[in-house]
């Protein structure tokens, strides 16, 4: 598929080039990546040293972020923090995908009884306040970053079991799938050759703007203190000391603000251009 | 259309029920109990005491008939006494929080509104152009920044750099005591940043939403027509394609319902606004089952209802779903 054939990844990412804005994402996402595995080569400062002389510096070529209230380097915190960030949003979706595909497979495959169950279930998930729901868990159990990435995929499925459901009611009276129930396949056979791999491509859109919306939702709760606990770092976290010193220190609140944003900007834009690349209709 | 709305309002019951069923399991079968958390201050208490204490709260019966005293409660709108010192019954809690929250929230509902429509219609008429890029560009940032840090930026400069707003509370110290204008200026003067993130935080969605179905309403056949027949192009986009693209947007509407008493935990630690999601974050950190439970049942059932009228407004507008399901 590799060889410049008209394969069907190859298409996709000839589509996916053309859109400079979700090329620009995917390189800031990498770029991230990159920078959170070799952190402790980048930086000379260590993330969680004290340094009770140098408080709260405004950003200088020293520290170019600036220091926190216990004199540690913004910058370096930032760095490890994307580490928290990268992982929640992967594992949070992952926990979601893989929750609504085997739901919205279930329900839509053998349908009946099965599928009003299951949607019912779906139905009364999407009623719950998400971050209320999320924030009520996460408070009664230990604050950990494992919690919250369960929680957060715990939460985020409902979505994900409608598409599959929806590509698989289509998908199951195809032709290639009558075909294969004819010549004998079994029901799991089914399911995994011919089914699950063409109901997955809506599910990709959804998971990358998953994402952005799992680290938005982790800094949040970093934030308010019930999220990743100090002293590892977290871009939530680093702000809640911003909000403190709010008066005296601009820096803390702003750097990790920018990070934020800039990240779930891209994850974003990455998921509009899957969209749009995979989108029939686009040219 | 009658058939429609019973089978509607018949499906309600099982899925409030699937509410209650997972709200409580999912309070009770966190770790960390109320009576802990009381004790847990104080060494001197006796294991007898604890013991008292949680016969008191009822949590010594097991868990079935806790849901089922809890269920019948609530069925006649009785959703308990708070586990906090002052005993006070949930509703009461409740109810002496949702003006604030809900005040600010449709302040900020209207702005919005009345924002993100004349944005998606701008956007969709200048399709392409220059003034498009420009709101793609606001929408995509819009979706991106945490609201949270949005309203520390601006604390911070307006509130501490320019001085021109306050940054917290919705009262300034003593303002009970001047005159009604003086505090009604008071008032909305701490309402301003609350209200302009919160209507931020929603603007970018509802804009997009808007230009897209303007986009599609904009590409059908009957716009063409006005077209062709040499309707002025104000008049095709005012008169003929505004009414159609507006109906899915109004429908939003339903499902604000929630929003609008459920309120942000985020905005309101911030700001210290004593509204619903301050109770609710006050809640969960003290293990208060009732207040929380109550909280987000209430919540979830709106989510319902909005659903349901949001379904509704749309069978109304549109003969297709009317017939078709009843």
């Amino acid at each position: 598929m590799n060889n410049g054939v008209n394969g069907p990844y190859t298409r996709f990412w000839r589509r996916f080039k053309t859109n400079r804005f979700a090329v620009a994402g995917l390189c800031v996402i990498l770029a991230l990546f990159a920078l959170s595995f070799c952190a402790s080569f980048l930086t000379p400062y260590d993330p969680d040293a004290l340094d009770a002389w140098h408080v709260l510096l405004p950003p200088s070529m020293a520290h170019l972020f600036g220091t926190d209230e216990l004199g540690r380097d913004v910058l370096t915190r930032i760095i490890y923090g994307a580490r928290v960030s990268l992982k929640v949003g992967f594992v949070a979706v992952g926990i979601a995908v893989v929750i609504g595909t085997v739901v919205g497979l279930c329900a839509g495959f053998y349908g009946g009884w099965m599928d009003a169950i299951l949607m019912r279930l779906v139905d009364i998930m999407l009623c719950f306040p998400t971050f209320f729901l999320i924030l009520a868990v996460i408070a009664m159990l230990e604050p950990s970053i494992w919690y919250i990435m369960v929680i957060i995929g715990l939460t985020g499925w409902m979505g994900v079991a409608r598409l599959v459901r929806a590509e698989v009611l289509s998908l199951k009276s195809r032709d290639f799938v009558l075909a294969a129930r004819v010549l004998g396949a079994s029901d799991a056979r089914i399911i995994f050759r011919h089914i699950l791999p063409n109901a997955l491509s809506p599910v990709l859109v959804s998971a990358t703007l998953g994402v952005a919306g799992a680290i938005l939702t982790e800094s949040a709760l970093s934030f308010l203190g019930i999220g990743v606990q100090p002293p590892t770092p977290s871009w939530g976290n680093i702000l809640t000391a911003g909000k403190d010193y709010i008066e005296f220190a601009w820096w803390l609140s702003l750097f990790p603000g920018v990070a934020i944003l800039v990240t779930v900007l891209s994850y974003n834009l990455v998921g509009e251009g899957i969209r749009d690349a995979l989108d029939p209709r686009k040219q | 259309m009658a058939n429609y709305l019973i089978k509607r309002i018949l499906m309600l019951f099982p899925l409030l029920l699937g509410i209650t069923l997972i709200t409580f399991t999912v309070i009770h079968l966190a770790p960390g109990e109320p009576v802990e958390m009381q004790v847990s201050m104080n060494p001197k208490v006796s294991a007898a005491s604890k013991e008292r204490l949680r016969k008191f709260y009822g949590l010594d019966k097991p868990l079935h008939v806790q849901y089922g005293t809890w269920l019948a409660n609530l069925s006649r709108l009785d959703f308990g006494r708070s586990f906090s010192p002052d005993n006070r019954p949930v509703r009461d809690k409740i109810a002496e929080r949702i003006p604030i929250t809900l005040s600010l929230n449709i302040i900020a509902l209207i702005l919005e509104f009345g924002l993100a429509i004349p944005i998606g219609i701008l956007a969709a008429v200048h399709r392409d152009t220059l003034i498009d890029r420009g709101i793609s560009v606001f929408v995509f940032v819009g979706f991106a920044v945490p609201t949270f840090w949005l309203a520390l930026l601006c604390m911070y400069f307006f509130g501490v750099k320019l001085s021109w707003l306050p940054i917290s509370g919705i009262h300034s110290l003593g303002s009970d005591r001047l005159p009604l204008m003086a505090r009604s200026l008071d008032l909305a003067r701490h309402l301003v940043l609350p209200v302009a993130i919160a209507t931020f935080g929603s603007l970018a969605g509802l804009s997009r939403y808007m230009r897209s179905t303007m986009l599609e309403v904009l590409s059908q056949d009957y716009i063409t027509t006005a077209r062709a027949k040499g309707v002025r192009e104000r008049a095709v986009i005012y008169k003929h394609a505004l009414k159609n693209a507006l109906l899915p947007v109004i429908t939003l509407l339903g499902f604000s319902l929630p929003g609008l008493i459920g309120g942000s935990v985020i905005f309101e630690t911030i700001f210290a606004i004593p509204g619903m999601g301050q109770l609710f974050y006050q809640a969960v950190m003290a293990r208060d089952y009732p207040l929380v439970m109550g909280i987000l049942v209430i919540g979830a059932c709106l989510t319902l209802v909005g659903n349901l009228l949001a379904d509704l407004c749309y069978a109304v507008a549109d003969p297709r779903i009317r017939h078709g399901e009843g």
